[in-house]
């Protein structure tokens, strides 16, 4: 018996799933139905289930924010109505995905790929190219979602001061302190904004608004001023690109 | 197309009678000086010819190209070089035409005076082509300008009616999906609210303004479907009183502003919402507030600059050409925005 949890915050659009899932129940259990991110956080951590429907727009986090939190993330069969880059995310990396309205056969189909794919692969880590190429949508531009324990903290990319290199993490600096999210630097350069966010080092990147003085340090090098007075080294190659952020 | 065509032979047969009077009027003169009318006559068209072309000349100039307001001087010394050439030609070639002595003395003693009558001539043609062909491009341009004007009004417009989400269409039709399977009478309601909706927002034509009552209908459509979609996590309250439901507003104004508040509303939260949507006649105007709760901490960037409220600002600023009709505000997690519709 697989165990199943839907999370969409439609409770029409949680009922259609169930509906279609009825013939299943031999092999599909629901274990809880979520109407938001948070929810479906706190359920995948309580029911650990194999599969779970997720919406993509959903209030606070969407699905791609919700799945970066979870740690053990399950099988995912993506619903959704409309939205372009989800929906290039899903052709090449998720289990399956389903545009709303859908049809039994069509719900079907997806049940059946992922029941052969369950009985035959082990389950890995499908999500990480997934969620890379979800990130690429513009709204995922605007906010970081990380996780503080079991709080969930979202921190709009204009309250940033800059990231540090931090292991296999990275560490994102704010007003309130700092969060470790789990991608690479080369990830946070190509998705931040490169009118705001500079890479001036291989460990860090900088907010540029929030440069207040630059100062030699060293041959070659330098050390970012940031308003709150944090001292970030720049490098030579990374001091002629802040340098061209700047436009000086 | 054609009456430009006439316009212009009206121009040259305008032209030409110009130069007849003109030669007439000198052949006069000349004879009266007391020469026989057949050298005045040589004298006079000899005379005009010249004239005539460097008239010409200058009516061509000026039609396909205006002095600015700086070079004006550059017009005077033209009409100077001109008339100057034309007494210069009439000084050395005429007494070729006539070898009657007085008359060549007589021809020197006039120079002076045939100079400044070239100017007079020749500066009038273009004072009165100047006034023409400007007027001409003024009316010419202005015509161009409504009409890009009116263009851009269309297309806009156009456009911003289009912005009506096909999330919001594929995620109604999700819902009566759902119901059609153990709700089929409230399924069938959906569709028919939802089919008046669209129909609502296609019919509308933009340059008639309609009663806020009219609107309402309208938008209670839509936030009857949402309602559904949503469940119990959303809630409206509308107030509007008699007078303000004749107040006249542009169609589907409201829509998208409703649309973004509950989106913001719904999205930014994850409690029940209220929308609160209300409007006053207030000295003239009627004046509209839609209020949405948000969250201040994660309130995405977008807030007050996304299509919503530029949008609106833009198509009030197209429909009343004047700004400042829209007004946002922020406090205590809930966001309003504001739109004043003068009243005629």
């Amino acid at each position: 018996m697989k165990r199943v949890l839907i999370i969409d915050d439609e409770p029409l659009a949680r009922m259609v799933v169930q509906e279609y899932l009825q013939p299943f129940n031999n092999e599909l259990q629901v274990m809880q139905e979520c109407g938001d991110g948070f929810e479906g956080i706190k359920a995948i951590m309580q029911h650990q289930p194999d599969l779970i429907f997720l919406d993509v727009q959903m209030p606070k986090i969407n699905g791609f924010e919700m799945l970066e939190l979870v740690e053990q993330a399950p099988q995912v069969i993506f619903t959704t109505a409309f939205d372009e880059y989800a929906i290039k995310a899903f052709e090449t990396h998720a289990v399956d995905y389903l545009l709303k309205p859908f049809s039994r056969e069509r719900f079907n189909k997806a049940i059946e790929k992922y029941l052969s794919q369950a009985t035959n692969k082990p389950v890995t880590k499908p999500n990480e190219a997934l969620l890379e190429t979800a990130a690429q949508s513009p709204a995922q531009h605007e906010r970081i979602v990380v996780k503080t324990g079991t709080k969930v903290k979202i921190i709009p990319v204009q309250d940033i001061e800059y990231l540090a290199a931090d292991d296999d993490y990275v560490s994102i600096f704010t007003s309130e302190g700092s969060f470790l999210k789990n991608k690479t630097m080369s990830f946070f350069e190509q998705t931040l904004d490169a009118r705001h966010f500079a890479r001036v080092h291989r460990s860090y990147i900088v907010s540029v608004a929030q440069i207040t003085r630059i100062d030699p340090f060293e041959k070659d090098a330098h050390l970012a001023i940031l308003k709150s007075g944090a001292r970030i080294p720049v490098s030579k190659a990374g001091y002629v690109k802040l340098k061209q952020v700047l436009g000086i | 197309m054609s009456t430009t065509s006439t316009l212009f032979s009206k121009l040259n047969l305008a032209f030409a009678t110009g130069g007849l009077a003109w030669t007439a009027l000198q052949i006069y003169t000349i004879h009266s000086f007391g020469f026989s009318w057949y050298i005045a006559a040589i004298d006079s068209v000899a005379s005009v010819i010249p004239l005539a072309a460097a008239c010409w000349l200058i009516d061509n100039n000026l039609r396909y190209y205006q002095p600015g307001k700086g070079s004006y001087i550059n017009l005077l010394i033209w009409c100077v070089v001109l008339a100057g050439a034309c007494t210069f030609m009439v000084r050395w070639g005429l007494p070729m035409l006539i070898t009657d002595s007085t008359h060549t003395g007589f021809l020197r003693q006039s120079l002076i005076i045939r100079l400044f009558t070239n100017f007079m001539a020749i500066g009038w043609m273009a004072m009165i082509s100047l006034i023409w062909y400007v007027q001409q491009d003024q009316k010419e341009n202005e015509r161009r300008k409504s009409e890009a004007e009116q263009l851009a009004r269309d297309a806009e417009l156009y456009n911003l009616r289009q912005q009506l989400q096909p999330h919001f269409l594929f995620n109604s039709l999700n819902s009566i999906n759902a119901l059609i399977g153990f709700k089929p009478h409230e399924a069938r309601k959906m569709i028919h609210q939802l089919s008046d909706f669209l129909r609502g927002t296609l019919k509308k034509d933009d340059q008639k303004q309609v009663p806020l009552k009219e609107e309402l209908e309208h938008l209670n459509l839509y936030l009857e479907i949402e309602k559904v979609r949503f469940g119990h996590r959303l809630q409206t309250e509308i107030s509007c009183d008699n007078k303000c439901s004749e107040a006249l507003l542009p169609p589907l104004l409201l829509q998208p502003i409703v649309e973004n508040a509950i989106k913001f509303g719904l999205y930014d939260t994850t409690g029940e919402v209220t929308i609160s949507i209300r409007a006053e006649v207030e000295d003239k105007y009627l004046v509209v507030m839609v209020q949405n709760p948000y969250d201040q901490q994660t309130a995405r960037p977008r807030h007050g600059t996304g299509f919503g409220v530029s949008g609106i600002q833009r198509r009030l600023y197209l429909l009343f050409a004047r700004n400042g009709l829209v007004e946002t505000y922020q406090n205590d997690d809930i966001f309003t925005i504001m739109i004043k519709i003068p009243q005629a």
